[in-house]
């Protein structure tokens, strides 16, 4: 067994000792903290504030949908808005949610660290995170910008009026906020592991978050520098992206997409990590292929970077590059597909309690799997020449950030609620929320694949020209009331648990890892004595398992650990 | 049982912070965390390069008519500039090794007089005579043709906009790193143990120094010594 479990006694005397939340209960001791427990708080708050602002615009847009003439709002108006929704889930919500939050959060604690490596640079990064946001709500409320997440070039540049200047000085601003949080996780990954904790000890969400942060370092720089020039642009009237001053526009595609394609691996890569660790968890097994789980990851990183030109099949880029592109696009699925099949080859003959974190896995394992292979069809050029600029795309990136990226972040906040918290969620409401979340999602999304087909354009607030589209719309835009209030209802049962919650106990799972052997909730510094790690990662004791030299089922641990016995 | 894996924080010196263990620790983490800060600058500036080499590919013969502007000699002075201060800076980080504290600040201060003599050099010898030429970009740009030496008055401005870019974000390295040889000299020579107990302070500044450097080496033949 593990040198690492606390005693209950010391356990005990924890508890009645000032714990991270409870030590320094002023504003000022929230707002100047160096303890990435609290900084994760204060994350969790903000990108729950900026959810709820892109959820707004998102009703905003269903809203319309419902008739082929539109119901509300102005052409310009329905451009605003969709953009607004698109910035902000993208910059203020996606981006830094898991890797902010949760990572944040348990990241050193994973690791067996008292702090991450640079605390100042951690709270500079959420105050960082907080200017960028602001910048892009002043933009929203003093005029709004058209040019729809992607800010292409020369609407970007020289057409759009409004205030996209101040709006795309905020996510400029934000993408700071992401270097520091990726400098910090590197940092604190090579060097902040306790004694014992070897990489091929390391949770998968560990591995995952490495590999965020390796993308971030590579990516966000590149779209920093781009869109500084598109504010240069606007602002000196320079042409780097101009046509007309002999720039080219599509260099800012290939600059933008450059980012852009990793960065949708930036929003799904932390939760591969999340549902690696509550499959696992509540398994209660040992992730199948360990290490093929992680270096994936890494692949993932390395050939994310190698297949932005998918999303330009369309623009002058030459058709020998679209082969590429297409050819390497597809070489990118397999990754994610081994993670696929890995977690699917751990649920079997598991130990499975399917509690409410394990429903959003098992949601994400459904629908990210959809979004991959749709993902396929849309990395062949031929079959993308016809979908591309469809709401087929639309619901593509809704599969992979909504069904995968979201519910992931779902899952893994209720799994760590316990630990960050100290209280238990209501887990009856929890599991069924859950299931709501899953239909409603898919009562949403489903209805766009086929409108894609159909020949729906996105960006388009009206669709008089085809009116048979409007069952569908009418059928997603009821999802999406659905969605909206399986969104809703864990903000009211998480904050209601806060008072009325069960006291946690330090483990509630029985679940490994070394986040679970301090308190929940942990004290400032996490662990009185730094842990030595003496066990495999996802070594459960106890478990009925097969064994594999002697083909019956045995006990776990009758005879020697089972972590030992696999080495 | 958790066990104890290191000594007790309050055995060092006040610079240990709290969340690390050790002086090396907390050493190697600062080196580990200086080499990913430059590995963003790659890219930050990777982006810009890739900018140049399209508009180079695509505009070549205007890129080199328009280059004459530009002054090899300057330019070859202010590199000259930028590698002695190099030199001077590798000779801090080996006085501070040394502790060799006056050594250290006088090398420190070498640098700084290099780099400032690069900056001088630029702002007062190279881009005022731009402005006068109506080569930088704006609604004037090119209104003197006999300035662009026959290229095109596009291309020509693509190539000053990538120029006061590029070498702009270099110029802003180099004030920002003067600032921080600044103070690190100011600590040397107040003798503060921060520094003078311990090199390391003193060689991330050096490495992120010469990446500063490093790209001046690139920015210098790209833009001063373009090729018919
Ligand atoms: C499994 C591998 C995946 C493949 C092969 C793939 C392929 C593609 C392709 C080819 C497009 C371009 C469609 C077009 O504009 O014509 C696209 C769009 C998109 N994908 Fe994926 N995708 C994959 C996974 C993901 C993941 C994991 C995410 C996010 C978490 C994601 C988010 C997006 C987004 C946001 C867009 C639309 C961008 C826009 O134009 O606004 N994709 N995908
Ligand atoms: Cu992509």
């Amino acid at each position: 067994m593990s040198a690492t479990v606390v005693n209950p006694g010391e356990l005990h005397e924890e508890q009645e000792q000032l714990n991270y939340l409870t030590n320094g209960k002023s504003l000022k001791s929230w707002l100047l903290t160096g303890d990435h427990k609290r900084i994760a708080i204060l994350y969790l708050i903000s990108t729950a504030f900026f959810f709820m602002v892109g959820g707004f615009a998102a009703s905003m847009i269903r809203l319309e949908l419902t008739s082929p003439a539109g119901v509300l709002l102005e052409s310009e108006t329905y451009n605003k808005t969709f953009s607004a929704h698109g910035i902000v889930m993208i910059f203020l919500f996606l981006i830094p949610s898991i890797p902010a939050v949760i990572g944040n959060f348990v990241l050193p604690l994973m690791l067996g660290a008292r702090d991450l490596a640079f605390p100042r640079l951690n709270l500079l990064s959420w105050y960082t995170y907080m200017l960028g946001g602001i910048l892009i709500m002043i933009g929203m409320i003093l005029g709004g910008t058209e040019a729809g997440w992607t800010f292409y070039t020369p609407l970007s540049s020289m057409y759009s009026h409004g205030t996209i200047t101040i709006t795309i000085l905020g996510a400029f601003v934000v993408g700071f906020s992401s270097i520091f949080t990726g400098i910090n996780f590197i940092v604190t990954i090579h060097k902040m592991r306790a004694p014992g904790m070897t990489w091929f000890r390391l949770p998968l969400f560990v591995w995952a978050m490495y590999a965020t942060s390796v993308i971030i370092l590579l990516g966000t720089p590149v779209v920093a520098i781009t869109l500084g020039l598109v504010m240069t642009e606007r602002i000196t009237g320079i042409g780097i992206f101009s046509p007309e001053l002999g720039g080219d526009p599509v260099l800012f595609q290939h600059m933008f997409w450059f980012y852009s394609h990793p960065a949708v691996y930036i929003m799904i890569l932390p939760g591969f990590g999340v549902i690696s660790e509550i499959i696992a968890n509540f398994s209660r097994k040992r992730i199948f292929g360990y290490h093929f789980v992680a270096f994936s990851s890494l692949a993932i990183a390395g050939l994310g970077f190698l297949v932005w030109g998918h999303h330009m099949f369309i623009s002058s880029q030459s058709m020998y590059q679209s082969v590429v592109f297409s050819l390497i696009s597809f070489l990118v699925a397999v990754p994610s597909a081994i993670k696929v099949f890995n977690w699917t080859a751990t649920l079997y003959k598991g130990n499975i309690r399917l509690q409410a974190p394990m429903i959003y896995a098992l949601c994400f394992l459904g629908l990210f799997t959809i979004g991959g292979l749709t993902g396929l069809f849309l990395a062949s050029a031929g079959t993308d020449v016809h979908l591309t600029g469809t709401y087929f795309i639309v619901a593509h990136f809704h599969y992979v950030m909504v069904g995968g990226a979201i519910t992931a972040f779902l899952g893994g906040v209720h799994y760590w609620w316990p630990k960050m918290t100290g209280r238990m969620y209501p887990e009856k409401i929890a599991q069924v929320n859950a299931l709501l979340v899953f239909i409603g999602f898919t009562l949403t999304f489903i209805p766009q694949f086929i409108l894609g087909f159909m020949g729906m354009p996105r960006r388009y607030h009206y669709y008089y020209f085809a009116p048979e589209f409007q069952p569908y719309h009418i059928a997603s835009s009821l999802g999406a009331s659905i969605l909206a209030i399986a969104f809703l209802i864990p903000g009211i049962y998480l904050v209601w648990s806060l008072f009325k919650g069960e006291k946690a106990s330090a483990n509630p799972w029985g679940a490994h890892g070394l986040e679970w052997e301090t308190a929940s909730p942990p004290d400032t510094h996490n662990f009185h004595h730094i842990p030595i790690v003496t066990d495999e990662v996802y070594d459960f004791p106890g478990v009925e398992y097969a064994h594999p030299s002697h083909g019956h089922k045995k006990k776990k641990g009758d005879l020697t650990p089972a972590g030992k016995e696999n080495h | 049982m958790a066990s104890i894996a290191h000594h007790d924080a309050d055995e060092f010196p006040v610079h240990v912070h709290h969340q690390f263990e050790d002086i090396e620790q907390q050493n190697e983490s600062y080196i580990v965390g200086m080499w990913t800060f430059l590995v963003t600058e790659v890219m930050f500036f990777g982006a810009l390069f890739l900018a140049y080499i399209l508009y180079r590919w695509n505009y070549q013969p205007d890129f080199y008519r328009v280059h004459e502007n530009l002054s090899p000699l300057w330019g070859g002075i202010n590199t000259t500039l930028l590698l002695l201060s190099s030199f001077t800076m590798v000779m801090g980080v080996h006085f501070a090794q040394l502790r060799d504290r006056m050594k250290v600040v006088g090398s420190l201060g070498a640098t700084i007089v290099l780099a400032t003599g690069f900056l001088i050099i630029k702002f007062t010898q190279e881009w005022p005579i731009k402005f006068h030429e109506h080569l930088v970009p704006g609604p004037t740009f090119g209104t003197m043709p006999e300035h662009l030496h026959g290229a095109s008055p596009r291309a020509a401005e693509i190539f000053f906009s990538l120029y006061f870019l590029m070498t702009g974000l270099h110029a802003i390295h180099i004030i920002i790193g003067i600032l921080i040889i600044g103070v690190l000299a100011g600590l040397w020579h107040k003798g503060k143990t921060i520094v003078t107990e311990d090199y390391v302070p003193t060689e991330l500044v050096g490495l992120y120094w010469h990446f500063v450097d490093l790209v001046w080496i690139f920015l210098f033949p790209l833009f001063y010594l373009i090729p018919q």
